[in-house]
């Protein structure tokens, strides 16, 4: 549990990462700014406009360092790997815990816990900051029935009755969303949960930022040495992030519907940045594009204390944390897996 | 009635009715490969999915319109719906598909289009009874009727193919003429793979 502090993070644009003797050195502008041991590290993850010299590429492949590179916005590039990786290890170990129904229930546990207690946190946040605005008594209501489905799942050991808890508590939760929506109210309204396509604004704004989170936690995933496809929570389907959308549950009320209300009630996205397609479906125009992706860049930069390492950092290194701990958990350095609980 | 997370492309079903395996490896093993064929196709749909609409008379048009039918499982986009003005005043959909080639003997495209028309008629809850392919080689408009034998063979076939990626099994090759117009002839190698051949009697006879 101690390793995963171990991970350097470069994201000052135009820095250089080159080897000196043992030593990992971050130049910018020609000026060393950070010096690491390279026997500290786990892995070095460069955001953007990063660059690493080939010769501390190849000694941190023979120190079994990863080096990953991501956009700016986190998506995931490349990977640097050296001729002999833990990492097959690692994702073995994923392999078989996922084969494994009580194993594989166990995570599912722990993601759905998350997501139940932060979905319930957003509820009671709005409860208590625009009680007089909104509807308080079926918010109440579902606050208290979250509660009780959050205990059955936590004492609940069948993978089965633990996705139907989930399914349950989002109805719950979604059968409420609309309360939480205190501007703009003709055009944003929201009356279940579709998005294949999605038929009005909210679950448009909500299947997009969702698809950003999913992509940030992929590259995470990646990072980490993790197979992002294979879910414990989600079953294996051709195409589709498992691993990343298990992980994603835990921060869909966190940041990706707690942003779609600050947009909306907010008014930073306007009814006329929708287009209505004659079969009902609903798109996003590129401008409002531009401002969710502009928004979602902004709060990742928001600091954070995370509720179990105890430790600020910065929101967006909360999936590469997250992933880490994962990765700690499956190498057996951590009991169970701590999803982000939001308090 | 399927879930959204158990919708599959539109486009699957001329994918399955052309070939099971091809429609496997798109689908089941994730794999592409373009060739003239299916780049022209992709172009073709690119430039007409962006035009937006328009209205004119009795005529409405909407180009790359999002499709979905959570009874057949399936979703996509529809290259152009036109909507005919009637006598009463309400608007009948009528879906057009573009296709590059030209007229086919085989029901692959009309299939396809009575697809986006079951989707049309549940989104909208108007019914949809005919439609048109556009063959870009020839230039020519086929009417299509929605006919109940149509659509039997339409649900039938999305039902084949629900079953086929839920298998997650790649069915074996069958070489046929077709496979040499197909692009993943490379992939698929049909002629080698088609036999089972013994893999032991080709190691012993190094």
């Amino acid at each position: 549990m101690k390793k995963h502090l171990n991970t350097l993070f470069v994201t000052t644009q135009g820095a250089y990462l080159a080897k000196e003797g043992e030593t990992v050195t971050v130049k910018v502008d020609g000026t060393v700014k950070l010096q690491i041991p390279v026997h500290t590290l786990d892995g070095i993850v460069c955001f953007g406009q990063v660059s690493c010299s080939p010769y501390l590429m190849g000694f941190c492949a023979e120190k079994d360092v990863t080096i990953s590179f991501l956009t700016e916005y986190g998506r995931f590039l490349a990977r640097v790997q050296g001729p002999v990786s833990g990492n097959v290890l690692l994702r073995r170990e994923q392999y078989r815990r996922a084969d494994d129904r009580e194993s594989s229930a166990a995570v599912a546990r722990s993601v759905l816990a998350g997501k139940i207690s932060n979905s319930r946190t957003l509820l009671q946040r709005a409860l208590r900051d625009h009680g007089e605005k909104i509807e308080t008594n079926d918010l109440q209501s579902v606050v208290d029935r979250l509660n009780a489905i959050l205990m059955h799942v936590q004492n609940e050991r069948e993978l089965d009755r633990l996705r139907g808890y989930e399914g349950e508590a989002a109805n719950l939760y979604f059968s409420v969303f609309d309360h939480l929506i205190t501007a703009q109210k003709d055009s944003f309204y929201f009356r279940q949960r579709n998005r294949r396509p999605p038929l009005d604004r909210v679950n448009c704004l909500l299947s997009f930022i969702y698809t950003l989170v999913m992509h940030d936690i992929r590259s995470a995933l990646e990072c980490t040495g993790l197979d992002p496809a294979v879910g414990f929570l989600h079953r294996d389907r051709p195409g589709r992030p498992g691993l990343a959308l298990d992980l994603m549950e835990e921060f869909r009320p966190y940041i990706a519907d707690r942003m779609t209300l600050t947009l909306i009630n907010l008014m930073q996205v306007k009814d006329k940045g929708f287009e209505i397609k004659s079969s009902g479906a609903v798109l996003m125009d590129d401008e409002t594009r531009k401002k969710v992706l502009v928004a979602y860049q902004k709060r990742k930069q928001d600091e954070i204390t995370h509720p179990f390492l105890k430790e600020k950092m910065p929101l967006g290194l909360l999936f590469y944390t997250q992933a880490l701990m994962f990765a700690r958990y499956l190498r057996g350095d951590l009991e169970g897996y701590p999803a982000f609980i939001w308090r | 009635m399927y879930s959204e997370d158990d919708l599959l492309p539109l486009s699957a079903l001329q994918h399955y009715l052309f070939c099971k395996r091809q429609c496997a490896l798109i689908h089941v093993e994730q794999q592409w490969v373009e060739n003239l064929f299916t780049a022209e196709g992709r172009i073709m749909h690119e430039r007409v999915d962006q035009s937006g609409g328009e209205t004119r008379g009795g005529l409405r048009i909407d180009h790359g319109l999002p499709l979905r039918s959570l009874r057949l499982g399936l979703i996509g986009k529809a290259d152009v719906v036109e909507f005919h003005r009637q006598e009463d005043g309400n608007w009948i959909p009528f879906p057009v598909e573009y296709k590059r080639g030209k007229t086919k003997k085989e029901n692959w495209d009309k299939v396809q289009l009575c697809a986006q028309a079951i989707c049309l008629e549940e989104m909208l809850g108007a019914s949809v009874p005919e439609g048109a392919l556009f063959y870009g080689r020839n230039r020519r408009r086929l009417l299509v009727g929605f006919d109940e034998l149509l659509r039997a063979e339409t649900e039938s076939t999305a039902m084949s193919l629900h079953k086929l990626v839920a298998s997650g099994k790649t069915p074996r090759p069958v070489y046929t003429k077709l496979c040499d117009s197909c692009s993943f002839v490379d992939v698929c190698r049909p002629k080698t793979l088609e036999k089972r051949k013994r893999i032991d009697e080709y190691l012993f006879r190094l």
